[in-house]
């Protein structure tokens, strides 16, 4: 059964040059639907194993850990994969009516191949316990990316395409010259031996350094403020499916990655002992909740205002991080399950909007809410567990944050977690406040109706999530608490 | 002193390569010079990783009688890969810069500027 671990990344990475041969749109999507259901029902028993038996060691080939390539599954990378899986389970089906409008049917079969490519490789970059293996995955997934980011239908797609593609690449190429650098020192790429021998070199500039280009690399890939320029342009002009994926799942495997190297490779002791990363992150992580959200309210387009949400809540996770204790690292890893179901339950509706007038624009909003009531109870309610309202999946893990916050007296971080969520308040409220109580300018415009429901049962099932993970916590928080403590107690 | 030159002269190239790329790609507004830089950039890592393959009287790691150091062939393997990824990164580019130029007429970042101010 150890061999689950090596199938949920070859079910997408197979599938996707099939997508390609069949050439036929609907084919390529039943495909692209049936994979993603296989991967999510593969990961579900992944977490159920783990959870069970402890970690599982899948050795390519046969080769064993130091020569071979391993694929090491433990609790963080079973709640990770769950997070992309079902991200993709829930996408993937919404995908066959969205991309109607704004994917050409002939290029359909190789958008399904790119989106299963990105998919492969999102897991790949997770479940692999080689720091190389990190790197190719991590470019197969980029570079699906970049494919897919382009096919917006607005021009600009194309140049903040062009953008991510500069951006990611050094940040891509930064973490080569990283992992470059520990071997270098090591002789070793798999993670596990790497954690053994690291601590005996690591007073050496060369090991230095390379945490250094690997942190700056990975906070590339995630979007961290100051690195965060190329997300809010990438996410408005991408094809609605591409911008729910992305915005889902491919920053949270960045946060994984960051807490992979960090906290496995590394080690808690040598990073945060011996390096600032504390002090580094934490400025960064605050003054990008802080920013993200002011930046989101001034947004017209509300595709734009949601992505510079997504820059103010990877604070929220970065923060987590930064605490570096049992419940800030159980707050962050908790986000990242919780930040993914909100994001895509707000960009789903988002995209049924789109569907259906062709605009993201808050001035084509304007009294929609009667219209395609629906639609926006999904996003009103997105929206309440984005501010972190009780019952709400948000709410859980803003309040594991706020908890650790208090624990360890820092007062200030809070009143910033507290001032984030006003912020919230504040751009959810616009586009609410526009959609319920403003009229259209002229009624007889077009009769505009309800989302299809391929679209809102997707959209549906999130929001059905979000209460639900907002009231029974027990799958998200013990899995995030047991891999703070994993994380925790690795290397100390 | 001379030892930190000559010793470590390949180290040396390769921050001269990665400076140079990091500026072309920082500096240019033609968006091919980007890519470009990008590729310098990129070249300068493959070198970083063949220099540290290399073992002090180390020969080509070919098995042979009577020979025992061999230079380690694991980081040119690597970088095998590592070179695949970088053609493929600079296909992708370039094809979005051939569908910019359809889009915009042009491949200069400050016209592209122009024509869209929300860049």
């Amino acid at each position: 059964m150890d061999n689950l671990a090596v199938i949920q990344v070859l079910l997408p990475l197979l599938s996707a040059p099939l997508c390609l041969l069949f050439n036929k749109a609907r084919l390529a999507w039943m495909i692209a639907v049936v994979v993603s259901w296989a991967a999510l029902f593969v990961s579900l028993s992944l977490l159920v194993m783990v959870n069970d038996n402890g970690p599982i060691i899948y050795e390519q080939g046969g080769w064993p850990a130091p020569i071979g390539i391993v694929y090491h599954v433990d609790i963080l990378t079973a709640f990770v994969l769950l997070i992309v899986t079902s991200i993709a389970a829930v996408v993937m089906p919404y995908a066959g009516k969205s991309v109607e409008k704004e994917i050409p049917v002939s290029k359909q079969p190789a958008f399904f191949s790119a989106l299963l490519l990105c998919m492969a490789g999102l897991l790949g970059i997770v479940s692999t316990g080689d720091a190389f293996n990190v790197f190719v995955f991590l470019e197969i997934s980029s570079l699906a990316t970049y494919a897919l980011l382009s096919q917006g239908k607005d021009r600009r797609s194309l140049t903040s395409t062009f953008q991510y593609l500069i951006m990611g690449t050094i940040g891509g190429t930064f973490i080569l010259i990283g992992i470059g650098l520990i071997y270098m020192k090591t002789g070793t790429l798999n993670m596990a031996d790497l954690a053994d021998r690291l601590p005996a070199v690591f007073d050496s500039r060369t090991v230095h350094a390379s945490f250094a280009f690997l942190t700056v690399g990975i906070c590339l890939k995630l979007a961290l403020f100051p690195l965060h320029l190329w997300l809010p342009n990438a996410y408005t002009y991408a094809p609605s499916v591409v911008t729910i994926f992305v915005a889902a799942t491919s920053t949270k495997v960045a946060v994984y990655m960051l807490l992979r190297f960090s906290f496995t490779v590394f080690g808690v002791d040598l990073v945060f002992a011996k390096l600032p990363l504390t002090e580094v992150l934490l400025p960064l992580a605050i003054v990008g909740i802080l920013v993200g959200s002011l930046a989101a309210i001034k947004q017209s387009n509300i595709k734009r205002m949601l992505a510079y949400s997504s820059v103010a809540q990877i604070g929220y996770m970065i923060l987590g991080i930064s605490f570096v204790s049992a419940s800030g690292l159980t707050g962050g890893i908790l986000h990242l399950f919780n930040h993914a179901i909100i994001k895509a339950a707000l960009f789903m509706a988002l995209g049924a909007v789109a569907y259906q007038i062709g605009s993201t624009h808050i001035d084509a909003l304007k009294g929609l809410a009667k219209k395609m009531p629906w639609t926006f109870a999904g996003f009103a309610i997105g929206g309440l567990s984005i501010i972190g309202v009780p019952l709400t999946a948000g709410f859980v893990s803003k309040w594991y944050l706020v908890l650790a916050a208090i624990e360890k007296e820092w007062w200030i971080v809070v009143a910033v977690l507290l001032v984030g969520s006003l912020l919230a308040v504040i751009y959810i409220w616009r586009v609410v406040e526009v959609a319920y109580f403003q009229t259209a300018d002229d009624e007889s415009d077009i009769q505009v109706k309800e989302a299809p429901l391929q679209l809102l049962i997707p959209l549906w099932i999130l929001v059905i999530a979000n209460i639900y993970f907002g009231i029974n916590t027990s799958l998200t928080v013990e899995s995030a608490s047991s891999a703070a403590t994993m994380l925790l107690g690795a290397n100390s | 002193m001379i030892d930190e030159i000559i010793g470590l002269y390949n180290y040396w190239v390769v921050i001269f390569l990665m400076m140079t790329g990091f500026y072309v790609v920082i500096a240019s507004t033609n968006l091919v010079k980007k890519i470009i830089g990008l590729n310098i950039f990129q070249t300068s890592v493959f070198i970083l990783y063949i220099t540290m393959g290399k073992v002090a009287d180390g020969t080509a790691p070919i098995l042979e009688e009577g020979i025992t150091s061999y230079s380690n062939p694991l980081p040119h393997v690597l970088i095998l890969t590592a070179i695949v990824v970088g053609v493929a990164t600079t296909a992708v580019g370039l094809a979005l810069v051939v569908r910019i130029k359809e889009a915009y007429d042009t491949i200069e970042e400050d016209e592209i500027h122009d024509q869209d101010d929300s860049l």
